[in-house]
């Protein structure tokens, strides 16, 4: 039975060595075994077999920044559920309230995000059309007569 | 000196187990589909095509191994690695089974038994993002690219819902060692299995952890990093050979992490569902003799005359299993004791594996504003309310 | 062992250290740093701290270090060019850091009282209840006036990123 801190760790050193271990070995044993023959053709970015043209390096939506920003911020406020489980049943009610107060007030900047729409990814054209589609049932001059005589 | 060869042999076990629940876990994902759009599956390599894996295995290795000139050399390489190293390292915290004495040897089942098991998955997982994104970055092409930001942004995005629903379990254990949370667990209540799904109320926590370990491991139907019809392969797209293999090892040991997980926080770890004066003992034994006695039927009336020969082997192997756990149960409680832990173990473990195989062959894909919308207006409030009700309740009770 | 891993790790901090600004493509800048959170990790585990080794890898090498590497790729950074090759820097800054370095030193050694060499593992007070108990008991005002302050980071970013948005 594991008494210190190093031996309670050491079967997740062990792991950590053995993992290194069998990933070093995968990528080499391919590495090593793996025939190669190069051209040109094999050698560019794979584009659906067009010809590849421009740069891959395109800027991206804001949006993937502003969801790892807000990740990082609400992932803050996770970290300290933990702690705060562990010493729950020590402290009961008082604990719930500590953390509804911190909660509600994450709550609250959560709110002001969702209302300012950063949370929306739909694309324009995808989002559902607001206004209404009037749909002219009974059209006042159903078949207009310069067509007609044109078709004829 | 005695814990270190102890920790070094089960080390070894459990590489040896996950390796090759690994590359079986491949051959029961395509036999399962296959039978679900009923296809045979892999059937020419082996009997019943269990030779697969190892067929795959030396057909990736000897692939070319292709390292374009296009690409960012040290990323491309080191990005496989991380993943796999990663996936493979969160098994150590995960217990299998109670603490046991066989030939006088007092061990815990399972690798390490430290007080911040949770957190040390939890921080890994949340590594595994760099895998993933470092590999479209690097691949220099537009379709990694866009596959790898667009998986570290939904990895992010469903590990907070993933944090907050392992948050109310912690509720009710009070502890962050996966053992001691199991060890809450055991018992029953009127009948009733003692796990935080039950007892503890958690169903609906159950299922939101569940939902962001589909997204966290890029299941369908949260593909999308390799969303076929959009992005051809997403970040892996020019990666081949053993690298290529490395991501979907990666994605099947995580699956294995976050059902084990599961288990542990949701359904009671290793514990039986069956009290032990109603036989829970015995319930192994009749399902492997069940499981053997079907095999022998079915060799009777068999479809292909191969299947003369394979199925009453598979049923002496599988009844042969069936009689070591009845021996556990009535000549040897300490072995009992073992292997019905890590039989209940395994069986949920499983099941919640067969559940991610199941909605593969199911669900189509999201698309990814409906993935994002989901995850920060759906997950999270919800995950965040189920924890606070949890902590009044638990409160509430003292 | 204790010894032979603090040292490991403190020369991995200190090499990814050096590679983060030696570096000159922002990428591998962000990887170093990186490593150098990971180690800090596994130097906090060594001194018992077992719940703010875990925090360090969750926020900050999982949650921070993401979003430097979004900024990187979203803006395309590339190689760093140094825009003002001034010789003064070059002939102060040297004997700027060894000064520094030295001061720093010079301070540890004779402000700080003298401390015995630490033994790993026997701080106890690094647990998840530990810091449980003291957060939500001893320090509760910080951790309240905390939830203010990331509303406040929260109400910032939506600023800064609005334009773009709108």
């Amino acid at each position: 039975m594991p008494t210190t801190l190093l031996e309670r760790y050491f079967p997740v050193v062990l792991q950590a060595i053995l993992a290194f271990a069998i990933g070093t070995l995968l990528i080499g044993a391919s590495a090593i075994l793996g025939k190669r023959v190069r051209n040109a053709v094999k050698n560019t970015a794979y584009e659906c077999g067009m010809t590849p043209y421009g740069t891959a390096k395109e800027r991206f939506s804001v949006k993937f920044y502003l969801v790892a920003m807000l990740f990082i911020l609400f992932d803050i406020e996770a970290i300290f559920l933990y702690p705060w489980a562990v010493v729950f049943r020590d402290l009961k009610m008082f604990a719930f309230f500590e953390m509804l107060v911190f909660v509600i007030l994450i709550l609250a900047g959560f709110f002001y995000i969702y209302k300012k729409g950063a949370l929306d990814w739909t694309a324009e054209e995808l989002k559902p059309v607001q206004h209404k589609i009037h749909v002219d049932l009974m059209p006042a001059d159903p078949v207009p007569s310069e067509k007609v005589t044109h078709a004829a | 000196m005695e814990f270190i060869i102890i920790t070094l042999v089960k080390t070894g076990l459990v590489a040896f187990i996950l390796l090759t629940t690994l590359a079986y876990l491949q051959w029961v994902e395509r036999k399962v589909i296959a039978h679900v759009q009923a296809r045979v599956g892999p059937y020419r390599v082996g009997p019943h095509g269990l030779l697969q894996p190892l067929a795959d295995v030396v057909k990736l290795m000897t692939k070319e191994d292709l390292i374009p000139d296009h690409v960012n050399k040290v990323f491309y390489v080191l990005a496989p690695f991380l993943a796999v190293f990663l996936a493979l390292l969160s098994i150590s915290v995960i217990p299998f089974g109670p603490a046991v004495e066989i030939f006088g040897i007092k061990t815990n089942l399972g690798l390490a038994d430290i007080n911040i098991g949770i957190l040390l998955i939890l921080a890994v997982s949340s590594l595994g993002v760099y895998g993933i994104a470092l590999a479209g970055w690097a691949s220099n092409n537009k379709y990694s690219l866009m596959g790898g930001l667009r998986s570290a942004a939904q990895m992010v995005s469903y590990e907070l819902p993933m944090a907050l629903a392992i948050a109310a379990p912690l509720i009710l254990s009070n502890s962050l060692n996966l053992r001691e949370i199991v060890d809450t667990q055991a018992g029953n209540w009127y009948g009733i299995p003692n796990w935080n799904i039950f007892t503890g109320g958690q169903i609906f926590g159950f299922f939101l952890f569940m939902i962001a370990a589909f997204a966290e491991t890029n299941r369908i139907p949260f593909d999308l990093p390799e969303a076929e019809n959009e992005l051809v392969a997403g970040f892996h797209v020019e990666y081949s050979s053993m690298k290529f293999a490395g991501f979907f090892m990666a994605e099947y040991a995580n699956m294995i992490t976050v059902c084990s997980v599961a288990t542990v926080l949701f359904l009671g770890g290793w514990h039986s569902p069956i009290p032990s004066q109603a036989g829970s003992g015995v319930f192994a034994a009749l399902v492997h003799f069940a499981a053997a006695g079907m095999l022998f039927f079915h060799a009777m009336h068999a479809a292909r005359p191969f299947d003369k020969i394979t199925f009453p082997v598979f049923g002496v192997v599988i009844s042969g299993i069936g009689a070591i756990f009845l021996a556990g149960a009535f000549v040897w409680p300490a072995l009992g004791a073992a292997i019905n832990g890590l039989f209940w173990y395994g069986a949920k473990t499983f099941i919640l594996l067969f559940v991610f195989i199941w909605i593969r062959a199911t669900l189509p894909r999201f698309r990814y504003d409906q993935l994002m919308r989901f995850a920060w207006l759906f997950m999270f409030p919800a995950a965040l309310l189920n924890m606070l009700i949890t902590a009044f309740f638990v409160a509430l009770k003292g | 062992m204790d010894l032979i891993l603090f040292i490991v790790f403190a020369m991995f901090a200190v090499a990814s250290a050096l590679g983060l600004i030696l570096q000159t493509h922002p990428i591998n800048s962000a990887l170093s740093l990186i490593g150098v959170m990971g180690s800090l990790a596994v130097l906090y585990l060594l001194l018992g701290a077992e719940f703010i080794a875990a925090a360090q890898l969750v926020v900050y090498a999982g949650a921070i270090m993401v979003l430097f590497l979004f900024v990187i790729m979203l803006l395309n950074a590339g190689e760093e060019r140094n825009p003002w090759k001034a010789p003064v820097v070059a002939y102060i800054g040297g004997p700027v850091v060894i000064f520094l370095i030295g001061a720093f030193v010079y301070l540890i050694n004779f402000t700080l009282p003298p401390m015995r060499s630490v033994s790993f593992g026997d701080f106890t007070g690094g647990g998840p209840r530990e810091i449980g108990m003291a957060i939500f008991t001893k320090y509760l005002l910080p951790f309240e006036v905390t939830s203010v302050l990331i509303l406040i980071a929260i109400v910032g970013a939506m600023v800064l990123a609005r334009k773009e948005i709108d």
